[in-house]
């Protein structure tokens, strides 16, 4: 720094304040020093804000996807890794079985799997539970390091290290990462955010070896998430757009053709993507610019040995012909069924009434709605407004891979708009963004130098000095201005990999914003801008600390909430139920509910379930669904069909959890209904007025319905035979409690939450249900009147 | 093109002469002759002998499509396998083709010839673990 410094102090620029005075290697030591530890404590404040739930409740798993996870996870550390790959999975889907090997993303588990075995090959036996719930934290601070390096490679270390804190404590991402959340996306992010660096690296340095890392990244990822179908169609989107721009460099080609020829051969080797890569056209923007590629290259080899310029003219009419040519073969095969057309989940993106009138399964989960815009402010606060100013800056020095984060930005604000869930693919984009952004801001306050006035600068305020060039001197004041302030640190070797390939690129620094007629001049206006920069990244913390704590720490298996003295009054209804079936029932007796709950139940009751979370069949929810929606005459065949014991619903009429099955009900009808329009029409659940009541104005298709009776069996016992009061509906409950004829309240948990019925089995005598159960409650049936005596007295001897 | 490759002459003062000859030639003869010329002139011998590595890939590559094409397709992993190999390779070698010509020594400044020729040693082993894996 001794070098640096004495530039200052004998340029004729005045500087605002005095900078210390170190050697080069010492300036250079305490800078990696300081970046290792900021990142380790980045890492630290990541994990560390993401325990609030097992803190304050226990260590167990959340949510409901989860459940199978983990469930998944088991199977692979108990059986070992080739039964998990073939593992059929008998219990859940109860008739038909999922073969579950092949029907999920392995990834997630591989990987907490091989934590296990390590851990456990080193003699520290942890609980699978604990590195189930614990993955998720563990990840996000590898997320922060990646985020790190994907930064750097885009401006310097700074702005890398400011995009790390973002994303480290982001609720955006934190929302699917708390500690619990056993979910693909725990892991995911990360291994995004490692293939687009990789990528990046790769084409800068248009290395192969770099290509081949992207696509073992991107194996990764294709085996942990679903989402990599927006890996395999951001990087072509990024090539496409490079060679459209005119960009065309053959380390486009290096990377771009190892990344993909790898990548695609190895994503087909997750048994439950296949084939998918050359059959669906969500995959094939890929390989049409893979093509397009070995076109352009092709013909550059060429026009570099033909000097006649109507050939190279020819050769481009060349590559736009065949280019057309190849689209409309893709277009023919697509409609001739050669080429899978998009799947509806990823076909509500762009049309997104679609899933509503068509699919309502997907149109149903709270997800897939788009998100208000108060979401975005709360998952991430200030940086949704340093955001588009990060993507401004890029776009004032537009590098190759400038492009990619503009293409990125734009692509994930559309998705985050249509999709809430697609939040968590925005939330990296922000950071980086925002931080690029927020770095140029400090760097540009930060700076000491004053500007000179205009008659002594002359045109190039960098032309003072003792002749060095413009970037050794730009990044030997950025380098100053690094070791002053402990967010900014280190700018002068993490650069440097760009700055070889392209030596004379511009750095955003304050020389592009102030010319010497605009400038900062003095400490006062440095100092407002710092202090209030500081300010915001503080309240930043501050924001993100409250709202993962309060929103998104709560396991959706207990309920907490708050006594009138403060204390916290824990609802465990759930697992009480759970483990009531899990201990008072037969092993293989077949649990019916709401798809919401299969994972639960076949991870914590350890029953068959007939549908669950893994929505494949749709015709088996809406079997489900009917038998929930129709009369109980014509359920209990549906029920004795499936082989039906018992049926779980969730009822929160009493203590006000909104998430019960009579808010989820109106699914139910509307799945069913698109498979039985017959039998099920949902205007029947409505009141004359259009309606939808629970009380004694209910229509006569909701009051006979299983679902109905079930819910507001017995309610009314609570309120000493009075109408009850539904919490959730805010509405009174029928005047007289519903019964029941086909099935048998089996449990009902403390507060009412999860109510089991038992299927009763058909009566010995080959009776009906209801005339059984009028004549056990001693009301005869007319046909009856002449039966023996003997009967009868059975009868009343099985009452007593 | 390959089996030019022998003749191909390496001294400068062939460059020269071929230089000479392909601006005389431009405006002359067709661009075909001019293009076949020139790169018989200018393309290094190592160039040559990767470019032919690529042309049998290529072959290689158009046999299989065609034999899924016309007779079959069955095991369809198989053939992907194989195809994919041929394509695997023949990007790898283009790209070694691509990075070990001193022509764009200035594209790629982190990258020399011996490194391009680890990465493609690299690259190809991933890749055909890979192809073998799936071959089933």
């Amino acid at each position: 720094m001794s070098a640096d410094s004495t530039t200052f102090r004998s340029a004729p620029a005045r500087t605002a304040y005095r900078l210390p005075t170190l050697s080069p290697e010492a300036n250079k030591n305490v800078l990696s020093l300081l970046r290792l530890i900021i990142i380790f404590l980045i890492a630290g404040a990541a994990i560390s804000s993401r325990l609030f739930a097992v803190v304050r409740h226990e260590s167990i798993i959340h949510e409901f996807d989860p459940w199978f996870n983990f469930r998944a996870t088991k199977v692979l550390t108990t059986d070992g890794f080739y039964r998990f790959w073939n593992w059929f999975d008998a219990t859940a889907w109860y008739p038909l079985g999922r073969a579950a090997g092949g029907t999920a993303y392995p990834g997630l588990m591989v990987t907490s799997g091989a934590i296990y075995n390590l851990f456990h090959s080193l003699n520290i036996p942890v609980d699978i539970r604990n590195i189930c719930v614990l993955l998720a934290p563990a990840f996000s601070g590898l997320t922060a390091w990646a985020t790190y390096m994907f930064t750097a490679a885009m401006k310097d270390d700074a702005a890398g290290l400011l995009a790390a804190v973002f994303i480290g404590i982001a609720p955006g991402y934190i929302s699917r990462s708390v500690a619990g959340s056993y979910d693909n996306e725990a892991i995911a992010i990360f291994l995004l955010m490692m293939t687009f660096y990789l990528w990046i690296k790769a084409l800068k340095d248009g290395s192969a070896l770099w290509g081949v890392a992207t696509a073992l990244f991107y194996f990764y990822m294709v085996a942990a998430w679903g989402g990599y179908v927006f890996i395999t169609n951001m990087i072509p989107l990024h090539a496409l757009v490079l060679i459209l721009m005119g960009r065309f460099s053959s380390r486009l080609y290096v990377s771009y053709s190892s990344f993909y020829a790898l990548g695609t051969l190895a994503s087909m080797q997750v048994p439950f993507v296949g084939f998918q890569p050359v059959r669906t056209s969500e995959h094939m923007a890929a390989l049409g610019v893979f093509g397009l590629l070995q076109l352009v290259a092709f013909v550059e080899l060429i026009r570099s040995h033909v000097p006649s310029k109507q050939f190279k003219l020819l050769l481009v009419g060349f590559v736009i012909l065949v280019a057309t040519l190849a689209f409309g073969a893709l277009i023919a095969l697509t409609y001739a069924g050669y080429v899978a057309p998009w799947t509806g989940r990823f076909y509500s993106l762009w049309d997104t009434a679609y899933a509503k009138k068509h699919i309502p399964i997907i149109a149903s989960v709270s997800e897939h709605q788009p998100p208000a815009w108060p979401a975005f402010f709360f998952d991430l606060e200030m940086l949704i407004f340093l955001f588009p100013v990060g993507i401004f800056l890029l776009f004032k020095e537009l590098r190759d891979e400038h492009v990619f984060v503009i293409i990125y930005a734009v692509m994930a604000s559309y998705f985050a708009g249509v999709m809430v869930r697609l939040m968590l693919t925005l939330t990296p984009v922000v950071c980086v963004s925002a931080a690029i952004a927020m770095s140029t801001l400090l760097q540009t306050y930060l700076d000491p130098k004053e500007p000179t006035p205009l008659v002594a600068s002359g045109a190039n305020p960098d032309s003072d000095g003792d002749g060095q060039g413009v970037t050794k001197n730009t990044r030997s004041r950025k380098g100053a201005v690094a070791a002053m302030v402990e967010t900014t640190a280190a700018t002068t070797t993490g650069s440097s990999d760009s700055e070889l390939s392209r030596p004379t690129s511009p750095q955003f620094s304050a020389k592009h914003f102030s010319s010497s007629w605009f400038g900062i001049f003095g400490l006062d206006s440095r100092f407002f801008v710092t202090i209030y920069s500081l300010l915001l990244l503080l309240v930043f913390v501050l924001h993100c600390t409250f709202v993962t704590s309060t929103a998104y720490s709560s396991p959706s298996v207990v309920l907490a909430s708050r006594n009138a003295d403060g204390s916290q009054h824990i609802i465990d209804d759930f697992r009480e139920a759970y483990y009531w079936l899990r201990s008072n029932t037969p092993s293989d007796a077949k649990v019916m509910s709401w798809w919401d709950y299969g994972y639960q139940i076949s991870g914590m009751a350890d029953r068959p379930t007939l549908v669950d979370n893994n929505t494949w069949n749709n015709t088996h929810i809406a079997t489900v669904g009917k038998a929930m929606c129709s009369p109980e005459e014509k359920s209990y065949p549906i029920l004795r069909q499936h082989d039906v014991d018992y049926v779980l619903i969730i009822f929160g009429g009493l203590l006000g959890f909104s998430g019960d099955d009579i808010n989820k009900y109106l699914w139910m009808i509307r799945i069913a209904q698109g498979v039985w329009p017959d039998e099920v029409k949902e205007a029947d659940y409505f009141t004359a007025r259009g309606e939808y009541k629970v009380d004694d104005g209910a229509s006569k298709a909701m009051k006979q319905s299983l679902m109905y009776k079930m819910s507001y069996h017995r309610f009314n016992d609570l309120f000493g035979g009075r109408p009850g009061m539904d919490r959730v509906r805010q509405s009174q409950g029928p005047t007289k409690s519903p019964e029941l004829d086909y099935l048998d309240e089996a449990f009902t948990s403390e507060n009412w939450i999860v109510r089991i019925y038992q299927v009763k089995k058909p009566d010995a005598l080959g009776r009906d249900l209801p005339g059984v159960k009028g004549f056990d409650g001693g009301k005869r049936r007319k046909r009856a009147v002449g039966l023996p005596p003997v009967a009868v007295a059975s009868a009343a001897g099985r009452k007593k | 093109m390959p089996p030019k490759a022998s003749k191909a002459p390496s001294s400068a003062a062939a460059k020269s002469r071929s230089s000479a000859a392909s601006s005389a030639s431009s405006s002359s003869s067709s661009p075909l002759s001019t293009l076949y010329n020139s790169y018989v002139d200018n393309t290094p011998k190592r160039l040559k002998v990767v470019d032919a590595f690529l042309v049998f890939l290529m072959l290689s590559g158009i046999i299989q499509f065609v034999y899924c094409a016309l007779i079959t397709n069955f095991p369809f992993n198989s053939f992907i396998a194989g195809f994919a190999s041929t394509v695997g390779q023949f990007v790898l070698a283009a790209s070694l083709r691509i990075q070990a010509n001193t022509q764009n020594r200035q594209t790629f400044p982190k990258v020399s010839p011996e490194r391009a020729f680890g990465d493609f040693l690299f690259g190809s082993v991933i890749l055909h673990f890979f192809v073998f894996n799936f071959l089933g």
